[in-house]
């Protein structure tokens, strides 16, 4: 599974890099985020694209799990 | 070479989604120690535009600030649009700008030409808004700002604010919504050109032709809509006023291609603050799409004027608005006071 390190990007990167890492089309991903915006968008982004998403925080940071 | 960076890239966060939340100030300004004034008609307690201050019977001053980080890579477009943005706070007042000071902050390292473009820009918009630029303050710093301390004048009983809303006002709103949303987006290409150039446009229009159509009816209220969003300037405006706002969703003018943007997260963090800051006092009635409420929390840049008036004038307004801002719709009204400060009507 492709992880996706955004920790430290504001929007619209870490946006950016999950699209990008998409391109590949695997039915898998995990992106970390420490925002809640990041993890709104990214979340947002994921679910447009047909994926379905689990969150799990842990001291500020965000883990999602992308699956389709 | 210097001068082919990109502006943008220069900067952390667009326009006026770089606004510090409203919440967030509030708290910053509680409980410092002011003079009474009587003649200071206008302060920071009602959160209003700009300040307003009679000198005589028949003159007041209004005061207001603005600036921000490039928006736009192009140097003379970004100096109108913050110049435009600045001016924007004297009309939602009902006034009349007329001096100006330039605010200014450059990287040491930054080409002489785009700062001089920069500063055409606001001189372009000062001059067409009547307003005259007399100096400014310029520093150095990590990223580009730039915008304008701007003096207007208005007569004392002609002063808008934001706080006299009455049942039975319609609200009319001037500019289309979504471009804090589309600019976001914008960073990841996936705006086309055309759509970008219709946005600048906009956003370097002066609300001067708005406001002079206004001047002409009875406005009770009035704000122009940009950091803190529809929503957040509309619950300044209603809990001001004491009413209820009733927005209908479908009436507001927004750009289409930002709802789909907003469904795919390109979603400004100033739209979550406004969220946060304004969603206790929003009551969705019916269906309305998150894409939509998130065009509704969407930090604008140079957005348009928000008015409340009378029912009775409300298609006369509309059409003359037209002519001269031809996204203008109504798109809500005002009741008495009820159980929540804004009713989002799908």
């Amino acid at each position: 599974m492709k992880t996706i390190d955004a920790r430290g990007l504001s929007c619209p990167e870490p946006v950016i890099l999950t699209r990008q890492a998409m391109m590949s089309g695997e039915a898998a991903y995990e992106v970390i985020v420490d925002n809640n915006t990041s993890k709104e968008n990214v979340t947002r982004y994921a679910q447009h694209q047909g994926y379905k998403v689990a969150v799990t925080e842990q001291d500020g940071e965000f883990t999602l799990s992308l699956s389709k | 070479m210097e001068n082919e960076v990109k502006l943008t890239k220069l900067a952390s966060c667009a326009g006026c989604g770089a606004k510090v939340g409203a919440g967030t100030l509030c708290n910053l300004l509680a409980g410092f120690q002011t003079h009474y004034d009587p003649n200071l008609l206008v302060g920071y307690d009602k959160s209003d535009d700009a300040s307003v201050y009679r000198v005589s019977d028949d003159l007041a001053i209004v005061q207001t600030t603005d600036f921000f980080p490039p928006i736009v890579d192009n140097p003379f477009m970004y100096g109108q649009i913050a110049a435009t943005n600045a001016l924007s706070d004297v009309y939602a007042m009902g006034g009349e700008p007329k001096l100006a000071l330039n605010i200014m902050c450059i990287p040491e390292k930054m080409d002489k030409a785009p700062v001089q473009e920069i500063l055409r820009g606001g001189y372009a918009k000062a001059y067409e808004a009547g307003a005259i630029i007399t100096g400014g303050h310029t520093i150095h710093g990590a990223e580009p700002i730039y915008g304008l301390a701007v003096t207007g004048f208005v007569k004392p009983e002609n002063v808008w604010t934001n706080s006299g809303a009455q049942p039975g006002d319609v609200l009319l709103l001037t500019k289309p919504l979504g471009v804090g949303i589309l600019t976001t987006a914008a960073k990841a290409g996936l705006v086309e050109q055309e759509l970008l150039d219709k946005l600048y446009v906009q956003m370097s229009t002066l609300n001067k032709y708005a406001h002079d159509v206004l001047v002409k009816y009875s406005v009770h209220a009035c704000t122009d809509v940009t950091g803190f969003a529809l929503l957040g300037h509309s619950l300044e405006m209603a809990q001001g006023s004491g009413v209820t706002v009733h927005l209908k969703a479908q009436a507001v003018p927004y750009h289409e291609e930002a709802y789909e943007m907003a469904d795919m997260g390109f979603i400004p963090a100033g739209a979550y603050r406004n969220r946060d800051f304004a969603e206790a006092g929003v009551r969705v009635v019916g269906a309305v799409a998150r894409a939509l409420q998130d065009i509704f929390y969407d930090p604008q840049t140079s957005g348009g004027l928000l008015c409340a008036v009378p029912a009775a004038e409300a298609e006369g307004c509309l059409a003359e608005l037209r002519a001269v801002a031809p996204s203008t719709q109504i798109i809500g009204y005002v009741t008495e006071k009820l159980d929540s400060a804004i009713y989002l009507e799908a």
